[in-house]
């Protein structure tokens, strides 16, 4: 049985260099070859600095940019070198507690709005992190920051449009909007 | 759910199935040594790992002596991730230069990846260095998967020898697990999962100046590093604004990939694959979440290739298909009916083309609610457990789902290679019942089923229940235990019944609300995982080998045949009589009376 002890010791030494290091630097080569981009976090560059990654969202709470799914990482939300979800249960107070507060903070923000409030806006994403929200989300949106902005909702409908992405090959996942690429193109507007 | 929710979970389906059949049909040419022409330039590589540790390639081996080297390489497999995390902070490539775990937190992660389990204790980003994360964890991914691949082909071979001494070798199928079907598709969907955004390099964590600065409230401390207080006592609070977002990237898709293959689950993130870099588009959800279920599909049919009857492995590839469509049903409905209270509070919750509507808290935007049911679903039918929403957060209903599948044994798929072990093992039980009702000797697939092997499978079926069962009940009846829950009321019990199900069925997917990374809960669930992985294995083996000394016996008249229909009903009540037989009465007390409490609200 004993013997068994060599062959052991040696596949385990053998395997870890082939799946443990020769592996990842195969593939990282391959990656920074073909999709350097992608493989470094798919970041924004904006006069020379790196303002966030096309992936991953970032904390909006000013009224004249569109808000994200909010977020429970800490201790600042979309902290993105810590992911968590909240992990509240459905039938936990405090989930009531914080969904009805994000309503609150939503209808300050606009009190002329009244039609329902899209879910995904007001409860927290999986990773903390989500880079979108949904379509009805950024509509409900649309009319206080064309109010706030001074500029039309049509116009504001139109950026919507063009930051959302369709499901993807016309089937898979759902439609969405990029909170970050839209809240840089509304300041890119702003400064024209 | 919207009808192209039902489509993508029909694609799924059909794309499961698909690519199942040939994968299964290459594996069994694999392990039998008859090499298709397209991998045979890596026979060299196969044949110099074995001049180098000493292996002769046909050198068969009993069941006992098979189990001893699955043992010992996998208790070395363990002394390494355990050393790397303890010894991190001293070793290379860790740019963030995260501190050495805990004993009792490398203990439980060791066993956690050596196990196929993967259970995370720790946040991926906050703890483990690139190093460990590459030469521990993404390491025990290949391996444990090749041992549980190992260990199924043993069986298969003692369904098919005659009289035979051994199940094979042991070393043998390790290296051709791992080298002719881990590693070719990890590159390729690890290749896949970059295209999308996965990130893999080696820098450190990527800081973006933020459009708008956050602050955070911190207790002020003073020169001596002690908390300043006030006259009252009160420690003094400080704004500390927040312009930054440190972004954590890493060799993360080579990992992911194999994480995935594998049935393994712990992800690179602390989130798993809800992490936006971990998995940033539905496509690469697609991929992520087909690769789950793939091995473990493909094995029925090279099950069916091995034993020379495709019907075979075909019945039960359907039996798990059926129970897994069922429950992935009643996921889906629970999840996108919601939580009342969204409704109560006025929110739009209507699914629709420009919103996923439904239980969305713990979700992604672009995930919505087929996809995150689809996955929990799938990552508890295999023992995978990486998750791309947060279960935690699910209505009882689709929270009980997933972990109702974890404690059905992680049959319904399950993890490569003891996904289809264990449902064999139900199988040998079935006939049995059958056998008894007709009063014949049960026979499977040609050999005759008798005592020896109805104790090892009994083993194999009782003992991980009896991990669950007994740990749950140890948990919540101690201090030390009660105080990792998160949720209140029933909710709170099922974060504990959730751990112990998933740790005893080495699933790896957590209530993640449940603080587990303490002392208790990384022994306890430790001496779970290892309960569940080896008391199954070790018995698996010996039917193995019992049944491959035994002669093979013609089928007659008597004969259940055990391809049709029938059989198939026969393994589905087997596995949900004795799951829901052993569960129900703690399931009560967790999701049962919360969803009874949800709905009782006005």
């Amino acid at each position: 049985m004993f013997k068994e002890l060599k062959p052991a010791a040696l596949l385990l030494v053998l395997l870890t260099v082939l799946t443990g290091a020769l592996y990842p630097a195969l593939i990282t080569g391959l990656a920074q070859t073909l999709f350097p981009g992608e493989a470094n976090g798919s970041l924004i560059r904006q006069d020379g600095k790196i303002v966030g990654s096309a992936l991953v969202g970032q904390p909006f709470s000013d009224p004249k940019h569109f808000w994200g799914r909010p977020s429970a990482t800490g201790p600042v939300p979309y902290n993105a070198g810590a992911s968590s979800g909240s992990n509240l249960g459905p039938l936990n107070p405090a989930l009531e507690e914080a969904v009805k507060a994000r309503i609150d903070a939503l209808k300050a923000a606009d009190p002329t709005q009244t039609a329902p409030i899209p879910v995904d806006l007001v409860t927290a994403s999986g990773s903390g992190l989500d880079p979108h929200i949904s379509p009805a989300a950024a509509r409900w949106q649309a009319p206080r920051i064309a109010r706030l902005r001074g500029i039309s909702e049509a116009e504001v409908s139109r950026l919507i449009d063009g930051h959302t992405e369709g499901r993807q090959l016309g089937l898979l996942g759902e439609p969405r909007v990029n909170v970050l690429s839209l809240n840089l193109a509304l300041d890119r507007l702003a400064k024209f | 759910m919207t009808a192209n929710g039902y489509m993508q979970l029909g694609l799924y389906l059909i794309a499961l199935i698909g690519l199942a059949w040939p994968l299964g049909v290459y594996m069994a040419r694999v392990y039998r040594d008859e090499l298709p022409g397209f991998v045979r330039w890596l026979k060299p590589v196969e044949n110099a790992f074995y001049r180098v540790c000493g292996v002769k390639p046909g050198d068969d081996m009993p069941w006992t002596r098979y189990a001893f080297a699955m043992i010992a390489f996998n208790l070395m497999g363990f002394l390494v991730v355990y050393a790397l995390q303890r010894f991190q902070i001293w070793l290379p490539l860790n740019p963030e230069g995260l501190a050495n775990t805990t004993a009792d937190s490398a203990f439980n992660t060791a066993i956690s990846f050596a196990t196929n389990t993967n259970w995370q204790g720790y946040g991926g980003e906050t703890t483990m260095s690139y190093l460990t994360q590459m030469l521990g964890l993404n390491v025990q991914n290949f391996l444990s998967a090749a041992t549980g691949m190992a260990v199924v082909v043993a069986l298969m071979r003692g369904f098919t020898r005659k009289e035979a001494g051994g199940v094979g070798n042991f070393w043998v199928d390790m290296v051709r697990s791992t080298l002719y079907i881990l590693l070719p598709l990890s590159v390729i969907l690890s290749l896949a999962l970059v295209s999308q955004g996965v990130v893999q390099s080696f820098s450190p964590y990527q800081k973006a100046q933020m459009v708008e600065s956050v602050s955070y409230e911190q207790a002020k401390t003073g020169a001596d590093g002690e908390p300043v207080v006030d006259a009252k006592g009160q420690p003094v609070m400080e704004q500390v604004a927040v312009a930054e977002q440190t972004i954590a990237v890493g060799p993360a898709a080579s990992q992911i990939a194999i994480k995935q293959l594998g049935t393994n689950g712990g992800g690179f993130f602390n989130v798993n694959s809800a992490h936006p870099l971990e998995n940033p588009t539905p496509l690469a959800n697609f991929l992520e979440v087909l690769a789950i279920l793939l091995i473990p599909a493909a094995l029925c049919f090279t099950f069916g290739r091995f034993v020379g009857d495709m019907r075979q492995g075909g019945a039960i590839l359907a039996a798990m298909t059926v129970v897994f469509t069922a429950l992935l049903a009643v996921a889906a409905v629970a999840e996108q009916s919601g939580n009342p209270l969204f409704d109560r509070l006025g929110l739009a919750t209507e699914a629709s083309d420009l919103q996923a509507g439904g239980n969305m808290e713990g979700k992604e935007a672009r995930f919505g609610i087929a996809n995150s049911a689809l996955w929990a679903t799938a990552t508890t039918a295999a023992s995978n457990g990486s998750v791309n929403s947060m279960h935690d957060s699910y209505t009882p209903i689709g929270g009980m789902v997933p972990m109702w599948l974890m404690q059905l044994g992680e049959v319904i798929f399950g993890g490569v290679g003891s996904g289809l072990y264990g449902m064999l093992v139900f199988a040998l039980i079935g006939v049995f019942v059958a056998g008894l009702m007709i009063g014949r000797t049960p026979e499977y697939l040609g050999k005759k089923i008798e005592a020896f092997e109805v104790k090892m499978a009994a083993v194999a079926i009782l003992v991980p229940p009896l991990a669950v069962l007994v740990g749950a009940a140890l948990a919540v009846s101690l201090d030390a235990g009660r105080a990792g829950i998160f949720n209140p009321g029933a909710h709170g019990f099922s974060e504990v019944l959730y751990a112990l199900s998933s740790a005893g069925n080495n699933n790896g997917s957590a209530f993640g609300g449940l603080s587990a990374n303490t002392p208790f809960y990384n022994t306890l669930l430790g001496f779970a995982m290892l309960l569940a992985r080896y008391w199954v294995m070790i018995p698996v083996l010996a039917i193995a080998g019992a049944l491959a000394a035994k002669k093979i016996v013609p089928a007659s008249a008597g004969t259940l045949p055990t391809h049709t229909p029938l059989f198939v009903v026969l393994l589905i009540g087997t596995v949900i009589v004795v799951g829901a037989l052993t569960f129900v009465p703690a399931l009560a007390l967790g999701p049962v009376v919360e969803h009874l409490q949800m709905i009782s609200v006005k």
